[in-house]
């Protein structure tokens, strides 16, 4: 398969949230702001990469019926390095996104490319897949972060460049819903143009 | 009393899908139909409960002893794995109807993050057994409220012209936020 159009499918044509709508839950939790949100995407995209390098390399030698809980051990090793490192080097993000740096475990996404992709694919294309596919999360959360940021409180990556208060709600859950279920209708909207 | 408080403000307040985001994926999944949502709905509760009651043992008997807290997160996903395989077996054996009613949804649970999420967060709260269990069943409940009261709206739905972009996942989304707001009503019920 091409690598560039590998690397690229992520972003938009099978973007993992504003697509396929996976892994919804830390989408919605941790894009309050952008920053909270890319940093969750680039620990996903971490975990992501790390797995898909490591389930391709080990295809051959897990049998195919334990291999769900085998990828599942293998997924949860790197979400508790990225758990261990985040706490050690950046503490504040860690506080932030709290509960959701383990639960990158449960992640649809880094379970689906693992079963849909790492598993039957060279160890190389599993990389660009892994990176391209986090990335593309990553944008996505950044997007939404920027724009609850932007509405709720009038700022963007933690500069405040509106005064006033903002629309409160779209920091809370609400916003969180609302921004999302936005976005995917727009998406769709491009999509059949 | 205090129970009362952990009930109200995990059912409630805190509600699990709107105001925690945990479990969005069954929520949005498994919303078409009333019946379906309460077939998931037990399902999740059983696994919840159980889940809680046997990670909280391991994290203080085994994990806490041996000084090896960093392995939580393996630890308790391979032990709702095993449980969820390990239920469905029993009901398999024990009671067909009820296997009937749960059996589909009980290995979509596994990657509810709805369940290693309480797991966790009974550890991170310091909560005793009892109260943990409590604080278990009572997300569940939450979880399976929410999940009803948007597959009656969905069902609802099927009846309106929306326009094309926003079916599915998109409207979903959207009456979910309003459902977050109309809940975020009860914030300051319990301090």
């Amino acid at each position: 398969m091409n690598q560039f159009k590998n690397f690229t499918k992520g972003f938009f044509k099978e973007n993992p949230i504003l697509v396929l709508v996976l892994g919804t839950c830390p989408t919605l939790a941790t894009s309050s702001s952008s920053l909270n949100g890319m940093g969750m995407g680039i620990a996903t995209t971490f975990v992501l990469i790390g797995s898909n390098v490591v389930i391709s390399l080990l295809s051959d030698v897990i049998p195919d019926k334990v291999r769900i809980p085998a990828f599942v051990v293998i997924i949860a090793s790197f979400v508790t390095i990225v758990d261990l490192l985040m706490q050690a080097y950046v503490p504040g993000l860690y506080e932030k996104l709290g509960i959701f740096i383990p639960l990158i475990v449960v992640n649809c996404i880094v379970l689906g490319r693992a079963e849909a992709f790492a598993c039957k694919n060279s160890v190389f294309s599993s990389f660009i897949d892994g990176a391209g596919m986090g990335l593309g999360f990553t944008m996505a959360l950044g997007i939404l972060g920027a724009f609850r940021e932007l509405v709720g409180s009038g700022s963007i990556l933690g500069h405040k460049f509106i005064q006033g208060d903002g629309i409160l709600v779209f920091i809370l859950a609400p916003g969180a819903f609302w921004a999302l279920g936005y976005l995917i209708a727009l998406i769709n909207r491009l999509k059949r143009t | 009393m205090e129970y009362i408080l952990i009930i109200i403000s995990a059912v409630f307040i805190n509600n699990v899908v709107l105001a925690q985001f945990l479990g969005i994926c069954p929520f949005l999944g498994v919303s078409n139909k009333v019946e379906t949502a309460l077939g998931m709905a037990g399902a999740v509760t059983f696994v919840i409960v159980l889940a809680t009651m046997v990670t909280y043992l391991i994290q203080i008997y085994v994990l806490n002893k041996l000084g090896i807290g960093f392995m939580q997160t393996i630890t308790f996903i391979l032990v709702i794995a095993a449980l969820v395989q390990m239920v469905e077996i029993i009901l398999k054996k024990v009671s067909q109807p009820l296997y009937q009613a749960l059996g589909i949804f009980l290995p979509l649970i596994t990657t509810n993050c709805a369940v290693l999420g309480v797991a966790i967060l009974v550890i991170k709260k310091d909560y005793n057994l009892i109260e943990g269990v409590v604080f278990g069943a009572s997300t569940a409940i939450g979880f399976g409220l929410a999940l009803v009261i948007l597959a009656g709206i969905r069902e609802q739905l099927e009846l309106v012209d929306i326009p094309k972009g926003m079916k599915g996942v998109s409207i979903s989304l959207v009456i979910a936020g309003i459902l977050a707001m109309a809940f975020m009503g009860f914030t300051g019920i319990v301090k």
